[in-house]
């Protein structure tokens, strides 16, 4: 049922590609990249920012000469959201069309099922996503922010402000999880007890008795960790009955946009650590999203993922115009130096060479009653480092490996 | 205790509420006229964004869903016109049909409508029972829920057009001998099925994220739901629904979403397994 589509999609594909090399009048072929993002299905309203974020680096990048004077030819596959499709797309993109470079994948499920595929071949990988941390995978380099960025920083101030006790709301697959298990690890060393934890399987939207059990349970705030559409029901469910807690996440507002999508106060006194969202108020910001805004006039909010999948694009051309080669092993070379840094209209963002993970600027958010978001704490830039604490070194040893605090790395 | 006590009524009638909500519809189309509908959702969908739509036009809650349910109504007439009635001897060309249009609508509504539409919110109002509070809405949903009971028990089983569609879903064929329009029995049998559909949308449009796919949510319950009830559609939604939201609320509230979601299904594989006909089997020859 899809195969029209698809035929659509590479036809499309080679126009703009034939477009784009007539334009620079380029001898060398195009640097084909290959981009998986869920553009429909239940995860479009996140994967549709990460589509137009990576078309619009490619479009600035093209305009300026391109990479190493060669132009990007982006090849746009939408696995909607199936891990199977990724599977498939995955092993057309490196083995049929060659790409140099592979981009996408939303949820950490799709993650982990494109990884094997990817680790068979040389080509690079870059997952764009905030996520639960822990991959160590020499053909991996990730962009978003992990747990040592947002519940490190997240938890402890929530403890401080609201109090000991937490309720988490998980989607239950790796992603959930895993981030769960990192709040019951913070909150031991804070001294801070989880009342309660609920996996939610996707697509779930129905949630009165959830609601019930957390008013049993009588926490001080909410760790919500829900994924998807469906789930995001939790919080207009939680205000009609007037649950009103003060809440935690890695991944609302500023990746959910939750506070554009909800009624008001739906969302109020929701927190969360970010890199970016879209309320950032620098020069550097504000060019970006002007940029943005004039080539996607319709967009209702750039999440951080569009973000960081506009970053990934341009980390791949500093690290190739850095290596002077597409190959994988030189622009790890560059990696290991310590040197592969780009300047992202969050700040300066460098690869860490242990973990191949990104450093970011982290911010504190805040959601208001009328939806507003404020900044409350400005932590400066976090380094990616708790996979180099473990014994996570790329530069030495490829793992292929993804470690959480209950699975580390043996000492042998 | 009372608070208690209250909080189980609650949430009974919470999973009660979207069973048969998201289920009447279908226990027409699926139960009674035996189209495998797997647009079922999109009617649904169909409801929601319509809901939706009127609300932002300024047209108060109540009226833009009882306007909701009537679009989901013709267009599910204009669908039956078109597509549904070349397939009623061929009943899984109609899945495949269905499924079709299924995928072509949800595609459709992510091209022109976006991948996400902002929601108009729940009516205020919630009260406390002891450590507890409420929301009032969800109250309403249950009213609903047991008056669309009523008004199917009603339609078909006291008016005159009740009689002759049951009798035209039985045998078309004597039906039609005897008189009865049954190209139109079936038209609007399916438009009330799908006009269920989209009150079952517009019911839960404000509680709810507005995307294209929002009907797959509502479709796993709807379609275990008219099986459990079996071949009786009027007399087996009802105890369906009692049954299997008994079953879910009680792990829900005790093992958490996952098992409950597992039980309730696993109750069905059973039910299925002992009674083929669904439980409408048993109602009905207890009854005779």
């Amino acid at each position: 049922m899809n195969s029209g589509r698809i035929v659509g999609r590479a036809l499309l594909g080679a126009v703009l590609g034939i477009a784009a090399i007539g334009s620079a009048q380029a001898a060398e072929p195009p640097l084909k990249v290959g981009l998986l993002e869920d553009v429909s299905g239940d995860l479009a309203f996140m994967g549709m920012p990460k589509l137009h974020g990576s078309q619009l680096a490619v479009e600035e990048i093209n305009k300026s000469g391109g990479v190493l004077g060669r132009q990007i030819e982006l090849i746009h596959l939408d696995p909607q959201g199936d891990n199977a499709r990724y599977q498939e797309f995955g092993r057309r993109l490196l083995n049929r069309d060659k790409v140099d470079v592979l981009i996408g994948g939303i949820t950490s499920a799709s993650r982990e099922a494109l990884r094997p595929i990817v680790d068979r071949t040389t080509t690079p990988y870059f997952y764009t996503n905030q996520y639960e941390g822990g991959v160590c995978d020499a053909s991996m380099i990730s962009m978003g922010a992990v747990p040592e960025q947002q519940f490190s920083t997240l938890i402890p101030w929530m403890v401080q402000k609201f109090g000991k006790k937490v309720y988490v709301i998980a989607a239950d697959y790796n992603f959930g999880q895993i981030s769960a298990e990192w709040n019951r690890k913070i909150m031991k060393d804070l001294g801070g007890e989880v009342v309660g934890e609920e996996f939610i399987p996707l697509g779930v939207s129905q949630f009165a008795q959830t609601i019930q059990n957390i008013q049993k349970a009588k926490p001080d705030w909410l760790l919500t960790i829900n994924v998807g559409a469906a789930q995001d029901s939790f919080f207009e469910q939680a205000a009609a009955a007037n649950l009103n807690l003060p809440m935690g996440s890695s991944i609302k507002i500023m990746l959910g946009f939750e506070h554009k999508r909800f009624k008001p106060p739906a969302l109020n006194n929701m927190h969360a650590t970010a890199n970016w969202f879209e309320e950032i108020d620098t020069p550097e910001a504000n060019d970006f999203k002007k940029r943005w805004h004039a080539k996607f006039p319709d967009e209702l909010y750039i999440n951080d993922m569009g973000y960081n999948a506009y970053n990934a694009l341009y980390m791949y051309k500093a690290l190739v115009e850095k290596a002077k080669s597409t190959k994988l092993e030189d622009m790890r070379k560059v990696i290991a130096s310590g040197d592969a840094c780009i300047d992202a209209p969050e700040g300066k963002v460098c690869i860490d060479p242990k973990s191949q993970h990104t450093s970011h600027r982290m911010r504190l958010i805040s959601v208001g009653p009328k939806h507003e978001v404020t900044v409350e704490k400005d932590y400066g830039t976090i380094q990616p480092y708790w996979l180099g604490e473990i014994g996570c070194d790329l530069t030495k040893k490829n793992d292929k490996d993804q470690y959480t605090p209950s699975h580390l790395p043996s000492k042998s | 205790m009372s608070a208690e006590l209250f909080s189980v009524f609650y949430q009974f009638a919470d999973v009660f509420a979207f069973l048969i909500l998201s289920a009447a519809g279908l226990a027409i189309v699926f139960g009674m006229m035996g189209v495998i509908n797997m647009a079922h959702g999109e009617f649904i969908m169909c409801g929601a964004y319509v809901t939706v739509g009127l609300v932002n036009l300024g047209v108060p809650l109540p009226i833009a869903q009882i306007l909701a349910a009537l679009t989901a109504g013709i267009i599910g007439m204009i669908v039956e016109y078109l597509v549904v009635r070349r397939f009623y001897k061929r009943p899984l060309d109609s899945l495949l049909a269905t499924w079709g249009l299924s995928l072509i609508v949800t595609q459709s509504m992510l091209l022109t409508v976006g991948s996400a539409v902002r929601g108009i919110g729940t009516p205020e109002g919630s009260f406390a029972i002891g450590g507890y509070t409420f929301s009032t809405y969800r109250l309403v949903l249950f009213f609903c829920a047991v008056a669309v009971l009523a008004g199917l028990y009603i339609i078909f089983m006291k008016t005159r057009f009740g009689v002759i569609a049951r009798a035209t879903m039985q045998n078309a064929a004597m039906a039609k001998a005897l008189g009865a329009r049954t190209g139109r029995i079936y038209s609007i049998s399916f438009g009330i099925g799908t006009a269920l559909a989209g009150l079952c949308g517009a019911l839960y449009a404000p509680t709810m994220t507005l995307i294209p796919t929002m009907g797959a949510t509502f479709v796993v319950e709807s379609f275990v739901t008219v099986v459990i009830g079996g071949a009786n559609v009027l007399l087996g939604t009802a105890p369906a629904a009692v049954f299997l939201a008994m079953i879910r609320m009680a792990l829900n509230a005790s093992y958490g979403q996952i098992i409950g979601q597992i039980g309730m299904l696993f109750a069905v594989i059973l039910i299925i397994r002992v009674l083929p006909e669904g439980l409408s089997s048993v109602l009905v020859r207890r009854g005779r």
